[in-house]
C-alpha cells in the first residue's frame, strides 16, 4: 500500500469483466434499435435525394399525381399545419396555464388530467373518424382544409398541454410566492413573471408538433385531403381553406406508395426524404432552442 | 437620472398619508379584462374533457343506428367479415381483433427486451455528451411519420423478409411487428429511464458497497424498484401499438384471416377503417360498422392508458 | 390602555389536511412594535405569518379557523385581498430575486398596484432600496438582473420589494438564515429605523436576535404559546414557563 494503489486480484478483474460484459449487453439493445433506425433512414434519403430540386417542390403534380412535382402537396401541408397549430397551441397552453396555476388538487382535476392523457391515447384513425362525423358533417363544414386542420389539432392538444405544463412547472414556485406576498394576482404573477419565463419552453413544444401535424396521415385522409388537386389559383391564398380540398406529403406519400400505377420508383423516396427532412429541421431547432434556453437562464 | 431624495422625502412623509399612499387604483378596463382573460383558461381547462366526450359522441353517433341490428357477441367474435358482399353481408371481427392483438404482441416481444435494455442503458452507463446524444437520436425514431414507416416497411424491409425468411409475401404480421416495435421504444425508453432515474442513489449506493456488479445492481436492485413505471412504460408501449394505423395498414397485408404463423399477412381493426371507409357510403351498414369498430378500439386504448396511469401515479406517491 | 392593538388573533386553529398545526392561539400585536417570535423548527411560525397575510389560501388543504384582525377589520372581510396583502411586506427565509432588472424587481408591486409614471417609480425605487441599505451597491447597474445579485444583496432586494408597497406591518420569516453575519447586522440596523414607520414581527430561529431587536417575544411550540411577555422577562433568569428558560438556554431547540 505504499506504493499508492491496489494490486488487481483475480476478483477485480471478474468484477471488471462482469462490468464490461453489462455494458456492451445493453449496449447492443440499444444500438440495435438505433442502428437500423440510421441504416434505413440512411437508404431512403439516399434514394430520394437525386430527385430533390427546387423544380421539384414548387412544380405542380401531373396526371393524377405520378408525374411533375410536389408543389400543391407541400403548400397543402403548410396550410393544414398552421391553420392546426393556431387553433391547438392557444387552447392547449392557457389549458396547461390552467392546470399548473389555477386548479386544486381534487378529483375534478384528476378528470382533467385523465381526459388529457386519454386524448393523448386516442387512435389516430379514432380522431378521423370523430372529424368525420363532427367537422365535415355536424358542423357542415365538408370535407375541407379547415375540417382537416381542426381534427388535427385537436390531436396534437394533449401534447401541447403537457409540454406547456412542463414549461410552467419550471419555474420556481418560490417566484410566486414572491409575487403574491406583494399583493399580486394570480393573472399578474402568471403575466409578468411565469409566462415570460417558460416561453421558450412553450415554443419549443409548438414547434415540435409542426413534425408531427405534418406527418399525419389517417386524420386527414377522410376529413379533407384528396389524393389529387393541383393548384390552379394564382392569388395569395392559394386555397381557400373552407370550400377546398387539398393534397398533403403524407397522403402523398401513401397514395403514390400503395396505390399509384406506373409512378417513378424514386418518387415516393423523394417524398419519404422530404418529410423527414421536415422532421429532422424541426427537431434541429428545437433542440438548438432548448440549448439556447440553459445558456441563457436567468436563475 | 433620479430626482433627489429631499423632494422624495417631501413627497411620502408619513403625514401626508391619504394624498401619498400607493396608488391603489388599477384601472378598471384593467381589472375586467383579468377577470375575462381567467374566465377564457378557466374554459380552456375544460376543453380536454370536453373533447374527449365529443370524440366518443360524434363516433359513436355515426355508428349507434347499427346497434340495433348488432348481435354483440358474432360482432366480436365471428371471424367472417364480409362487409361488401350484396346479399349476406357479414361484420364479425374477430380475426381482425386477432389481427390487432397478434401484431401488437408480436411487436411488444420484441421492442419490450429492446425497449428496457435501451433504457437501462441510457440510465445507468451512459453520461454526458453520449447520452445527450443517444437521447436525440432516441427521439428523432419517435418524430418519424407513421406513413414513412409504412412506406419503409413496404418497400424497405418487405424485400428483406422474403429473401432472409424465404417466404412467399414480404407484407405481413412480422413486418408490422418490426415497424411498430421500432415505433414504440422510444416512449419506452423515455418513461423506462424516468423510471429508473426515480429509483434513489442510495439503493446503488448500498448494492456497489455490498460488492455487487453492475449486472447484478441491475437486475436485482434496480429492475425490481423500477417495476412500476417499467409496466407503465410498457402498457403506453401497448398502446401506442395498439392504435397505429398507417404502418400496419401499409406493411401487414390484405388478408382477413386468423393468421397461422408470423409470416402470414393480417389486417388490423385500424387498418380497416382507413382502407374501407372511403369506399361506403354515407350511412349505410358497412358506414356504421367502422364507426362501431372505432369505438370498440376508442375503449380499448382508454382502459390500456387508464391503467397505465393509474400505475404511473403509484409511481409518482412513492 | 384603550390603544387598539395592530393585530389580534383570536383562537386561531389551522390545519394541513388532518394534521392541526396551530392549535388554538390568540395574542395581540402593538403597532410600532418589534414583536418576536422564537420557537424550534415546525412549530407553525410560517404558517402564522401565512395567516396575517393570507397567503395560507394558496396552499389547497390548508384549514383556517379563529378570527386575525388587522386595524380592527378581521382579515377575512377585507374588501381586497390584494390590496390587503401590500398593506402587509413579507420577507421569506430564503433570499428570492424575481428574474428581473433590480429596478423592475422593486418597482414590481407598485407596477402591479396601477402605478405607472416614471417619476413616481424612479423616487419609489431609490428610497426603498435606500431603506434598505442596498442603493450604494447597486446604483449603477439597476438594470441588471435581480437573480444574480449574492444571497445577502438578494435578502435586502427582497425586503426592498417588501418596502415598495409601503406596508404599515413588516413581517421578517427566518430571514438571516441564509446570509452573512454581516449583512444581518446591516438588516438589524435597518428594522430599527424602520419600527418607527411600521410595526414588525420578527420570526427567528436564532434567539439572540429576538433578545437584540424585540420589545416583545412570544415563544411558538408546537403550535402553541408557550409564553409572550416583554423581553427582559422572556430573556431573563426566571421567565413564568420552565420551558422558555430551556429553549433560550439552548437545552433544546
Amino acid at each position: 500500500m505504499d506504493q499508492g494503489h491496489f494490486t488487481e486480484t483475480p476478483f477485480v478483474r471478474k468484477k471488471r469483466r462482469a462490468e464490461t460484459i453489462a455494458k456492451c449487453f445493453f449496449g447492443g439493445m440499444a444500438a440495435a434499435m438505433v442502428i437500423p433506425l440510421i441504416l434505413i433512414v440512411g437508404y431512403v434519403i439516399v434514394q430520394g435525394a437525386p430527385s430533390l430540386s427546387w423544380e421539384f417542390l414548387t412544380t405542380n403534380p401531373r396526371l393524377g399525381g405520378i408525374r411533375g412535382g410536389i408543389w400543391s402537396a407541400l403548400v397543402g401541408t403548410i396550410y393544414i399545419v398552421t391553420i392546426s397549430l393556431c387553433v391547438s397551441a392557444p387552447i392547449g397552453v392557457l389549458s396547461a396555464v390552467y392546470l399548473n396555476e389555477y386548479a386544486r388538487d381534487n378529483w375534478f382535476t384528476r378528470i382533467v388530467n385523465l381526459a388529457v392523457v386519454n386524448l393523448a391515447g386516442v387512435p389516430s384513425i379514432v380522431h378521423g373518424l370523430f372529424g368525420l362525423g363532427a367537422f365535415v358533417y355536424a358542423a357542415g363544414m365538408g370535407k375541407s382544409i379547415l375540417s382537416a386542420s381542426l381534427t388535427l389539432a385537436i390531436m396534437t392538444l394533449p401534447v401541447i398541454i403537457a409540454s406547456t405544463k412542463e414549461a410552467l412547472a419550471a419555474v420556481p414556485v418560490s417566484f410566486r410566492e414572491a409575487c403574491w406576498n406583494v399583493g399580486a394576482t394570480r393573472w399578474q404573477t402568471i403575466r409578468r413573471i411565469v409566462l415570460p419565463n417558460s416561453i421558450s419552453g412553450i415554443l419549443t413544444g409548438v414547434i415540435l408538433q409542426v413534425s408531427r401535424t405534418a406527418g399525419e396521415t389517417a386524420p386527414v385522409m377522410l376529413t379533407g385531403v384528396a389524393t389529387f388537386k393541383a393548384i390552379e389559383s394564382t392569388g395569395l391564398l392559394l386555397y381557400n381553406p373552407v370550400k377546398d380540398q387539398c393534397m398533403a406529403l403524407s397522403m402523398h406519400l401513401y397514395y403514390i406508395a400503395t396505390q399509384a400505377n406506373n409512378a417513378a420508383s424514386s418518387l415516393p423516396y423523394a417524398i419519404a426524404t422530404v418529410l423527414i427532412g421536415v422532421v429532422l429541421a424541426v427537431n434541429a431547432t428545437a433542440i438548438g432552442m432548448r440549448a439556447y434556453l440553459r445558456s441563457r437562464k436567468k436563475w | 437620472m433620479m430626482p433627489t431624495i429631499a423632494t422624495d422625502m417631501q413627497a411620502t412623509a408619513p403625514g401626508s398619508a391619504a394624498a401619498t399612499r400607493l396608488k391603489q387604483r388599477r384601472g378598471r378596463v384593467e381589472m375586467l379584462g383579468e377577470r375575462a382573460i381567467e374566465a377564457l383558461i378557466h374554459l380552456c381547462g375544460f376543453s380536454a374533457i370536453i373533447f374527449v366526450f365529443g370524440i366518443f359522441f360524434f363516433v359513436f353517433r355515426e355508428g349507434a343506428p347499427f346497434l340495433a341490428k348488432l348481435n354483440l357477441g358474432e360482432f366480436l367474435f365471428s371471424t367472417e367479415w364480409f362487409p361488401t358482399s350484396q346479399t349476406h353481408a357479414k361484420y364479425g371481427v374477430g380475426a381482425l381483433i386477432v389481427g390487432t392483438l397478434s401484431v401488437t404482441g408480436l411487436a411488444m416481444v420484441i421492442a419490450v427486451p429492446f425497449g428496457l435494455g435501451a433504457a437501462v442503458f441510457v440510465s445507468e452507463f451512459c453520461s454526458g455528451k453520449a447520452k445527450e446524444t443517444l437521447k436525440v437520436v432516441i427521439e428523432l425514431l419517435a418524430a418519424i411519420p407513421s406513413v414513412v414507416w409504412g412506406f419503409i416497411g413496404l418497400t424497405v424491409m418487405s424485400p428483406i423478409i422474403i429473401r432472409t425468411f424465404q417466404v412467399p409475401i414480404g407484407v405481413n404480421m412480422f413486418n408490422g411487428a418490426l415497424l411498430l416495435a421500432l415505433m414504440s421504444v422510444p416512449i419506452m425508453v423515455s418513461i423506462g429511464e424516468d423510471a429508473l432515474k426515480a429509483v434513489p442513489d442510495s439503493y446503488r449506493e448500498a448494492a456497489i458497497a455490498m460488492g455487487a456488479t453492475k449486472w447484478q445492481l441491475v437486475w436485482r436492485v434496480l429492475l425490481p424498484a423500477a417495476r412500476n413505471g417499467l409496466l407503465a412504460a410498457m402498457l403506453l408501449g401497448v398502446g401506442r401499438a395498439i392504435g397505429e394505423t398507417m404502418a400496419v395498414l401499409m406493411a401487414t397485408g390484405h388478408s382477413v384471416r386468423i393468421p397461422h404463423s408470423i409470416f402470414d399477412p393480417v389486417r388490423t381493426l385500424t387498418a380497416t377503417i382507413a382502407a374501407e371507409l372511403g369506399e361506403t357510403s354515407k350511412g349505410s351498414d358497412h358506414y356504421q360498422v367502422l364507426f362501431l369498430i372505432g369505438i370498440l378500439l376508442f375503449t380499448i386504448t382508454f382502459v390500456v392508458n387508464l391503467a397505465a396511469d393509474l400505475i404511473v401515479k403509484g409511481v409518482k406517491m412513492k | 390602555m384603550a390603544i387598539q392593538p395592530k393585530i389580534e388573533v383570536h383562537d386561531l386553529r389551522l390545519s394541513y389536511g388532518t394534521r392541526e398545526v396551530i392549535h388554538g392561539i390568540s395574542f395581540d400585536i402593538r403597532e410600532h412594535e418589534i414583536f418576536g417570535i422564537i420557537g424550534p423548527a415546525q412549530s407553525g411560525k410560517t404558517s402564522l405569518l401565512r395567516c396575517i397575510n393570507r397567503t395560507i389560501e394558496f396552499n389547497a388543504n390548508a384549514r383556517v379557523s379563529g378570527t386575525v384582525t388587522v386595524d380592527g377589520e378581521s382579515v377575512r372581510m377585507v374588501k381586497n385581498v390584494y390590496e390587503f396583502r401590500r398593506k402587509i411586506g413579507m420577507v421569506a427565509p430564503l433570499p428570492v430575486g424575481l428574474p428581473l432588472s433590480i429596478y423592475d424587481n422593486v418597482a414590481f408591486a407598485p407596477r402591479c398596484a396601477g402605478m405607472t409614471a416614471k417619476s413616481d417609480l424612479d423616487g419609489l425605487v431609490e428610497k426603498c432600496l435606500h431603506q434598505a441599505a442596498l442603493w450604494d451597491e447597486v446604483k449603477d447597474r439597476l438594470d441588471s438582473l435581480g437573480t444574480k445579485l449574492s444571497g445577502g444583496q438578494q435578502q435586502r432586494l427582497t425586503i426592498a420589494r417588501a418596502l415598495s408597497h409601503q406596508p404599515e406591518i413588516l413581517c421578517l420569516d427566518e430571514f438571516s438564515i441564509a446570509i452573512d453575519p454581516v449583512t444581518t447586522m446591516r438588516i438589524e440596523e435597518v428594522l430599527k429605523e424602520l419600527r418607527k414607520e411600521m410595526t414588525i414581527i420578527l420570526v427567528t430561529n436564532l434567539t439572540q436576535q429576538a433578545r437584540r431587536l424585540a420589545d416583545r417575544t412570544m415563544f411558538l411550540w408546537n403550535g402553541e404559546i408557550i409564553e409572550l411577555d416583554v423581553n427582559d422577562i422572556i430573556f431573563g433568569n426566571h421567565p413564568k414557563d420552565r420551558r422558555t428558560y430551556d429553549y433560550v438556554m439552548g437545552i433544546f431547540g
